[in-house]
């Protein structure tokens, strides 16, 4: 869904210059009129949000403004400007932007977050515009310095070069170029035209991440800084009551101790120190109403919500006739699971507050909610609030909630003012105290007819994370991020009834990679499997039948069967299962191939077909679909989040696994060429996974599992 | 005081004995490249090695190592490192890259012990390091072109 407000069209560019001469293009939101001279000098036009800058040495400088988590966004939103510019991406710098939702906000979720696999969607078009629009003035000022129509110059590797007149480099003329008027209208590169779109380029932060030469939140360092770690309430929503002060500041290298309510935090010279004072603190809890909270009593919310009607998400036809007229309905639900986020850098903020206000640094994918909840803890305007966004360490969602970083600064702001504070946490908080990707229970219904799905109901009940996040997005008892994989179902379906329930469950819950895709893909792609096999139809014809109206999906589709030798029936110890979804603008289709018997299962492949449109950076799309494959083994096999007494279970690697390198099978991607828009990548390897492996594991044994993870069952992977 | 060798330097610390490793080089040695991730040996984001051979950071309080050698990412040299480094360039390895200092410090001592390493002794190697992304395909192939390169002398 998008929640896009028109601001692509409407966007205007202003042209301004930097104090030193250089040339400045920036994006504006509607209400400013274009068209306008561009000014040199601090006066007037300069513009507070800017992508691109080039100074008079000719150096440019692009100003990311989204949060790089490993899914090459730095990279890939580089080759865009580097694109128009006619530039080598490697010669551009790159930075982090600061919080300017004037300039930065994402048209796709109206933030300036990094999330949904809208990153490129949204920069697609106005980040290429932008640069387009430098590109032109300068050739216009090299053209206007010579006297020549601009027809007659060419544009090269930096250089604007005419026959006669030899060339000029950009750093020559931007102050020519900065005073300029900004032209309205500029004509983009044609696909034909692209030299940097599409092909191999090493990411821009490989070799340092290879070296060792990134640093992440976890490894800001200021002068003077002290570290802090904290215990929070073992039962979920707790609070402090009581805890021994001195005990911990009796202790060699502490410094402070500061009560935040739900968490007791301990400050030190150093982490090991800080970590190490916490079991003196001897924290009395008031465990609040969660205490009772354990896996029956989720279950039985759920239950609950599946009794109510719910809210219709999309209708068609009459399902609840055609279901009672039809020879046979088949009927099946299906649950999955909390899980954890587990990135691998731990939750952590660098904080100071001071007269000149708040600094923040984090590995944050919402630098503008960072900035909010720091105004916020810090009693403070948010201008007075500066966010620095590191490299992140692994997102995967978690980083979208700000919650450490309320925290970091509560803890800076008990210090004495100016002192920087490293907050972070260690494993077994970060595990015990996530936002969990919430539970969910889905109420199936269908019949087959005539080789395709006749009518389909599927009732969707899980807590809301839009509720507590976002929730201006949730209207009429709909969130549209945990409808994505139902609403917009991929088939053509005469009668159909998809609704959902929002059921809080008594934690709080978060967006974890592909929110709820993976979990509507699981009870859709299965079922759709059972309803196949059912009514004795082939699953993979049946899903074609369906996808007429969808040429791409069904391309899809038939690419990732034949590239798996697909066979509808187990061969020998070895079973194929299927998935399809489109899902954030993308077309995947999934073949996993799945062998052994049911004590042993072995997932022998993974072969994917995407169509994600024109694949800015090949190699890396490739990539996060590996990559995100990973994390759909992840939901699928055996890891999963379990309460008892209000406490989470779970605690560490051993207990919260995560794939490892002998439990990952080999990877297939297969990119289909095309010359649509891109659409996302991020997450989309991740829903599949699941229902493919389910569907290959009941060819192979005849099992149908309905619930995540898998071994919950009681089959096993090995 | 506790004295150690430090990427082909002295260095001595006045942490406490039982302070790991870990986090005497990150908080007091200004070396952030040796990760924090698990703190019990799960992960190996904090691997280093000591002595030439890889070890979990996390586990190795400082008191231990008086007199012993011990090598970060940052002071990884040498014909192995150097194929290891280049072969996750070629092989474009790292997405966040946080896992990837302990996975280049133990696919070097790997290749250091073991020129030669078919599939399963890299996968014997390497499958104690935990990588969220999802790297490990390419850690495989990147693990087993530098092994080549090293081969032919290039």
């Amino acid at each position: 869904m998008s929640v896009r407000a028109g601001l692509t069209r409407r966007r205007f560019l202003e042209v301004s210059s930097l104090a030193a001469g250089g040339l400045v293009v920036s994006c504006q939101l509607p209400g400013r009129s274009g068209g306008r001279p561009a000014t040199e000098g601090a006066s007037g036009a300069f513009a507070p949000n800017a992508w691109i800058s080039i100074a008079p040495d000719g150096s440019v400088r692009f100003a990311c403004h989204r949060n790089e988590m490993g899914q090459d966004i730095h990279t890939t939103l580089t080759m865009l400007v580097a694109e128009e510019l006619e530039l080598d991406p490697r010669s551009i710098e790159v930075r982090q932007a600061a919080v300017d939702p004037a300039s930065f906000t994402n048209s796709l979720l109206g933030a300036q977050i990094t999330g949904g696999s809208t990153s490129v969607r949204d920069a697609w078009e106005p980040l290429r515009r932008a640069s387009a629009t430098a590109r032109t003035l300068l050739v216009e000022a090299a053209a206007a310095r010579w006297g020549v129509p601009v027809g007659e110059c060419a544009v090269e590797a930096g250089k604007i070069r005419h026959a006669q007149h030899g060339t000029l480099s950009y750093g020559d003329v931007v102050a020519d170029a900065a005073a300029r008027p900004v032209p309205e209208n500029v004509e983009l590169k044609p696909l034909s035209a692209f030299r940097v779109i599409g092909r191999p380029l090493r990411r821009l932060d490989g070799a340092a991440k290879a070296r060792g030469g990134e640093r992440y939140g976890i490894d800001v360092s200021l002068p003077g800084m002290r570290y802090a770690a904290l215990v929070a309430c073992p039962v979920l929503g707790g609070k402090s009551v009581a805890f021994d002060r001195d005990a911990a500041l009796a202790r060699d290298g502490v410094r402070e101790v500061v009560d935040l309510g739900e968490a007791v935090a301990v400050v030190a010279d150093d982490w090991w120190t800080a970590q190490s004072a916490l079991g003196a603190l001897d924290v009395r809890w008031d465990e609040g109403p969660a205490a009772s909270l354990d896996d029956a009593a989720l279950a039985a919310s759920l239950e609950e919500g599946a009794q109510e009607a719910g809210a219709v998400v999309k209708a068609a036809g009459d399902s609840a006739a055609v279901l009672s007229r039809a020879g046979s309905s088949l009927s099946a639900r299906y649950t999955t699971q909390l899980l954890a986020h587990m990135t691998l850098e731990p939750q952590n903020c660098v904080a100071v507050v001071s007269p000149d206000g708040v600094d923040v640094h984090a590995s944050t994918q919402y630098p503008q909610g960072a900035q909010a909840a720091a105004a916020d803890a810090a009693g403070v305007s948010v201008e007075r609030v500066r966010v620095h966004s590191q490299p992140i360490g692994g997102g995967f969602g978690r980083r979208l909630d700000v919650d450490f970083v309320a925290q970091a600064v509560r803890i800076a702001k008990a210090l004495p003012s100016g002192t920087p504070v490293k907050l972070v946490w260690s494993r077994e908080e970060d595990t015990t105290h996530d936002f969990y990707r919430p539970p969910s229970l889905h109420v199936m219904r269908g019949a087959v007819e005539g080789g395709a799905i006749s009518a389909l109901e599927h009732k969707l009940v899980s807590p809301s994370v839009t509720a507590r996040l976002f929730p201006v997005f949730v209207n009429e008892g709909i969130d549209p991020f945990m409808t994505e994989g139902t609403a917009d179902l991929s088939y053509s379906i005469p009668n159909l009834d998809l609704r959902s329930v929002i059921r809080e469950v008594g934690l709080r819950v978060g967006y974890w990679r592909s929110v709820s895709h993976a979990q509507n893909a699981f009870a859709v792609e299965s079922f759709v499997d059972e309803l196949a096999h059912a009514s004795g139809e082939d699953p993979i014809a049946l899903r074609l039948a369906m996808l007429k109206e969808l040429p791409r999906q069904s391309a899809v589709l038939r690419k990732a069967v034949a590239a798996s030798g697909y066979r509808p029936k187990a061969v020998r110890s070895k079973a194929w299962g299927v998935a399809s979804m489109q899902c954030y603008g993308s077309h995947v289709a999934l073949v996993a191939v799945v062998s052994g018997t049911a004590e042993a299962l072995r997932v022998e492949g993974l072969h994917f077909a995407v169509d994600c449109g024109i694949a800015i950076h090949p190699d890396q799309v490739v990539a996060q679909i590996e990559g995100a494959a990973v994390s759909g083994l992840m939901n699928t096999i055996r890891a999963k989040v379990s309460l008892r007494n209000g406490r989470v279970e779970q605690g560490n690697f051993d207990d919260h696994p995560i794939p490892r390198m002998n439990e990952v099978p080999p990877i297939h991607v297969m990119l289909s060429d095309s010359d649509e828009a891109p659409g996302g990548i991020g997450e989309v390897g991740t829903p599949l996974v699941a229902p493919a492996i389910a569907n290959a594991v009941f060819s192979l044994t005849g099992r149908r599992i309905r619930s995540l993870p898998l071994e919950d069952s009681g089959v096993r992977f090995v | 005081m506790i004295e150690f060798e430090l990427n082909g330097e002295r260095v001595s610390t006045d942490a406490t004995a039982d302070t790991p490793l870990l986090w005497v080089l990150r908080d007091r040695m200004g070396l952030a490249g040796t990760k924090y991730g698990c703190g019990r040996a799960l992960c190996g984001a904090c691997t280093v090695h000591l002595d030439g051979k890889p070890a979990r950071s996390c586990q190795l309080p400082v008191g231990g190592l008086a007199g012993r050698r011990v090598t970060t990412i940052e002071g990884l040299v040498g014909p192995e490192a150097e194929a290891v480094q280049s072969a996750w360039d070629r092989h474009q390895v790292p997405q966040c890259g946080y896992c990837q200092s302990g996975q280049v410090m133990s696919a070097t001592a790997l290749l250091r012990d073991n020129p030669t390493p078919d599939e399963t002794e890299i996968e014997r190697a390497m499958t104690g390091h935990l990588c969220r992304c999802g790297t490990y395909g390419r850690i495989r192939r990147a693990i087993a072109d530098a092994a080549r390169t090293l081969e032919g002398g290039a």
